[in-house]
């Protein structure tokens, strides 16, 4: 009976792996390459989403400019990966720096945990609320200088971004050109796809590693009850630390990512309601659960295309006109999914593992 | 020397209006705790109402001497009833809830305030109706006008009021009780969630009034223009000790000032390097300093977390 | 090991103007159970979180375990050896019974981040020997649920034997008690008794606040009795017990 349930439960696994691996191709030939791409962006969010995570989920603070994070990422690769420097010193990088894609990585990895240690530290001592209005203000002020700092030296070349910025190549393959392997043609978007799989990955395994470990439970335990945590001898301030400095490393390898596959990168990608619509993934599928926190990613990174593609349409049909626009109902829909989760389900769509290992565990010993 | 002169004319004028809204968070902060993000959102509302009414009288021929004081009553009911609403629905359920709750639908509400405030409005810029000819006096070679004389006035006014209010009268008194303990204070017969309620409906009046103010001044709303106002008055809350009235309205004065002096000395400051585009991280980084070296504020207690 | 493990000296704590504790002056010996009685309102608590370092006392002198700290942080008493309960249970309540203990042990235990990914041998020892021992404490307060339970569905009076696991997760020099016995009836108060001084027994120095004077005096090797922030009797139960000024305090309070 055991080993008959294992073996399932493996096939499960490989049928759902394999699904995953297929998802462009099928994606491809049922909707269009167009939509692999948005496959794509959703693999994205989904890493943000997860490094959100770690600091609402299991620390409990609330970050309200994590795009800002996101946004050091993107520019990273953007100055150090694109000719743009040489505009900015001609003298020091007549032609741009052009590091590669996994030089930038650990870079803006750094950078951004960097970023998160500096907004955290005068804030992380006094209540969570203060950390949601630094964090929310931190957000606008990032889009303010990269909005501006076009003079006097041009180092983000302002509200038109910096583009020509290299793909990202893998073992010496761009990711930019198709590459055919095996008799079968990868397209571009397929192969960012992989890349983005691996990282997601990786973002996943992390997430779950931490968990599941002491600096974890500190993490929780200070989310569910700072002073019972530092009676029980937990440095809040130096795990709230780690934990915001954890989120924002994802958060600035995402956006390195964003910006080798965009190939471009400008400040209106980073607006406060990037930084909501993450927060919503976060809240809708369930702080703290990984698994939540995928499908909440997943949701809301495909809404916005069911969106434009249904209710536009539909109201086509019904009124003539567009009476209300997709981004305005999508933001309108996050306001509400946020109010309507924590008053009605705070754990969120997917219920926490937690509470079903404990109905699990209660069965067998219960009859004893 | 004139520079200097103005821009300390500007600062009180927009410190003024910071000072308004900063009570409002100061308030609710004071009985509540709670930082209600949605507060910007209510003054961008407030500053809707009065334009949309105002224009809409106008143009029917109703005089303005009528029209004026009318929409400011619109206004400033809406506005009490929508921060009436938004405590009911979004804050009272979830009183005794983690932390973490009350703080997710508050930006939850000012999202959708925000996005209905767009539908119904639309994304375009708002022209505040011309109403008197504002003459423009002259003071040693800086220059304010009527209406920024009746932005100062009137909001030391209805400063005064509030602080008459909360200290003289009997609703005052049950105020400062809750904020106290609001345990204690239901003990002693104090309806709490009337008090929150009033609460919540006086800070959204002066949101109201701000939003008008506001306006006014710059002849213009947009459903975006809640969202950094409300940072700021925030800002100005903490710079002035959160919890504390008289710290709300000298951290808006004061942060007002620094606002607009910065914005006019930070190209000599910088050699040139940033200018007056910049004049909106100010706040924040006064935000940051006051919360590194004196989170208390100026006029505040001590902020330890209630055991 | 004849110095005092905690020893208090002219202790002053206001609160608005208002003094919560005066000059107050105590020492705890290791290995006793120490009772801190008084009326309501007479400064227990505030003294109790003076003493977990929750509240920063405004005068006098703190010593645990031989060595003077200056303001201390809750959360390096408790690496001190200095472990709490709550008055109203603060437990982690969404996370496990067996979560909440291990928590406990997180000052006794090392691994950090990279432990964390990579799993090594050493940190999935000290994982696996953690959980034992929660599991041990678990068994120890008598909690007989799966361990995989939520806290916030633990029973009331489980949940008070949980906060004591956790605090002896930690392992203290002394465990500090704040109403152990509130809302418990009284086969529960005669378990916890003896699970008390089962602690005892094993060397943990106990510190109890408690409302139960019956508790007290049948529990405490000492007892100080607090009334308007200060100490006005100390000594063996019956000492106590007869001293007029306590008699005159707990009837003045009787009166109102």
């Amino acid at each position: 009976m055991k080993s008959g349930r294992f073996t399932k439960k493996n096939g499960l696994f490989v049928l759902q792996l394999g699904a995953v691996l297929l998802l462009p191709f099928i994606t491809d030939a049922l909707l269009g390459r167009g939509w692999v791409r948005i496959v794509d962006f959703a693999m994205l969010y989904i890493m943000l989403a997860l490094g959100l995570n770690i600091v609402v989920g299991y620390a409990g603070l609330l970050d309200l400019g994590y795009i800002a994070f996101f946004a050091v990422g993107a520019y990273c690769f953007a100055l150090t990966g694109s000719p743009h420097l040489a505009l900015a010193f001609p003298q020091l990088f007549p032609a741009g720096l052009h590091l590669s894609f996994w030089q930038v990585v650990p870079l803006s990895a750094l950078l951004a945990g960097g970023f998160g240690v500096l907004l955290g530290a005068p804030t992380l001592r006094l209540r969570g609320d203060y950390l949601a209005i630094v964090t929310l203000g931190f957000g606008e002020i990032i889009r303010i200088f990269l909005n501006n700092l076009n003079a006097p030296i041009n180092l983000t070349n302002g509200p038109q971004g910096i583009s020509l910025i290299d793909p990202i190549a893998v073992a010496g393959v761009s990711l930019n050109a198709g590459e055919e392997i095996l008799g079968i043609t990868f397209p571009s978007v397929h192969l960012y796809f992989y890349l983005f799989l691996a990282f997601t990955a990786l973002v996943i395994f992390v997430s779950h590693r931490l968990e599941k470990s002491r600096i974890g439970r500190a993490w929780m335990a200070i989310r569910e009850d700072e002073i019972a945590a530092t009676a029980m001898g937990i440095n809040t301030r130096n795990l709230k630390l780690l934990a915001f400095a954890m989120g924002a490393m994802f958060g600035g390898v995402s956006g390195t990512l964003f910006a080798g596959f965009q190939g471009f990168v400008s400040p209106e990608s980073f607006s406060l309601m990037e930084s909501v619509m993450v927060l919503c993934m976060v809240v809708l599928g369930g702080m703290g659960n990984i698994r939540g926190v995928i499908l909440g990613g997943v949701l809301l990174a495909l809404l916005p295309e069911i969106l434009r593609h249904g209710i536009v349409p539909l109201q086509q049909a019904l009124f003539g006109r567009t009476v209300i626009d997709p981004e305005g109902l999508r933001m309108l829909l996050f306001g509400t999914a946020l109010i309507a989760v924590m008053l009605y389900r705070p754990a969120g769509l997917w219920p926490s593992r937690v509470r079903r290992s404990e109905l699990e565990a209660d069965e067998p010993e219960s009859t004893i | 020397m004139e520079t200097f002169l103005q821009q300390i004319i500007n600062g009180l004028v927009q410190g003024s209006v910071y000072a308004l809204v900063a009570l409002g968070y100061t308030m609710v902060y004071g009985i509540l705790g709670l930082i209600n993000f949605a507060h910007g959102e209510v003054v961008m509302v407030g500053a809707m109402l009065v334009i949309s009414s105002l224009t809409a009288m106008l143009s029917w021929g109703v005089p303005l001497l009528l029209a004026l004081p009318i929409s400011v009553v619109l206004a400033m009911a809406g506005c009490m009833a929508l921060g009436y609403s938004i405590e009911r629905i979004a804050y009272r359920p979830l009183r005794h809830a983690p932390r973490l709750a009350p703080l997710i639908t508050a930006i939850g509400v000012s999202i959708l305030l925000q996005n209905l405030a767009m539908m119904i409005w639309g994304r375009e810029y708002h022209a505040f109706p011309q109403l008197i000819v504002s003459q423009p006096h002259h003071i040693g070679g800086a220059i304010i006008n009527d209406i920024q004389i009746i932005i100062i006035i009137m909001a030391l006014a209805i400063m005064a009021g509030l602080m008459l209010l909360v200290h003289r009268t009997r609703l005052g008194r049950a105020m400062r009780a809750v904020a106290e303990n609001q345990h204690a204070a239901q003990l002693m017969g104090v309806d709490v969630n009337r008090v929150i309620s009033v609460t919540f409906m006086l800070g959204s009046a002066l949101a109201a009034i701000a939003g008008l103010m506001v306006s006014a001044n710059y002849g213009l709303a947009h459903y975006y223009m809640g969202f950094l106002l409300g940072l700021k008055a925030f800002t100005a809350a903490v710079l002035g000790g959160i919890g504390n009235l008289r710290g709300a309205m000298l951290g808006g004065l004061l942060l007002g000032l620094i606002e607009s002096l910065g914005a006019g000395y930070i190209g000599d400051l910088t050699g040139g390097f940033m200018g007056s585009q910049y004049q909106d991280v100010f706040a924040f980084f006064v935000l940051i300093a006051v919360l590194v070296f004196r989170p208390s504020g100026l006029l505040g207690e001590q902020l330890a977390e209630r055991a | 090991m004849n110095a005092p493990l905690l020893e208090l000296a002219h202790i002053g704590k206001q609160f608005g103007g208002l003094n919560a504790l005066s000059e107050v002056s105590l020492h705890i010996k290791r290995g006793e159970i120490y009772g801190l009685i008084g009326p309501n309102g007479a400064g227990k608590t505030t003294l109790f979180n003076v003493i977990t370092g929750l509240y920063r006392a405004d005068a006098g002198e703190f010593r645990f375990a031989g060595l003077r700290y200056h303001h201390p942080q809750p959360h390096r008493l408790a690496q001190a050896g200095i472990a709490r309960t709550f008055q109203n249970i603060r437990l982690f309540a969404n996370l496990t019974a067996l979560e909440n203990v291990m928590i406990g042990r997180h000052i006794r235990t090392r691994s950090g981040v990279f432990g964390a990914l990579l799993r090594d041998a050493a940190t999935r020892a000290e994982e696996r020997a953690c959980a034992e021992r929660a599991r041990e404490l678990l068994r120890y307060v008598g909690i007989t649920r799966p361990a995989q339970t939520l806290a916030k569905h633990l029973s009331y009076g489980e949940q008070r034997r949980l906060e004591i696991a956790r605090a002896l997760a930690t392992e203290p020099l002394l465990l500090a008690l704040d109403e152990p016995a509130a809302g418990m009836n009284a086969t529960e108060t005669e378990s916890l008794k003896m699970l008390l001084q089962d602690i005892r027994a094993t060397g943990i120095t106990v510190l109890l606040i408690e409302h139960d004077v019956k508790l007290i005096m049948g529990l405490c090797d000492r007892v100080a009795v607090l009334d308007y922030g200060r100490k006005i009797a100390e000594g063996v139960p019956d000492e106590v017990r007869g001293d007029p000024a306590v008699i005159a305090a707990y009837l003045g309070n009787d009166d109102e």
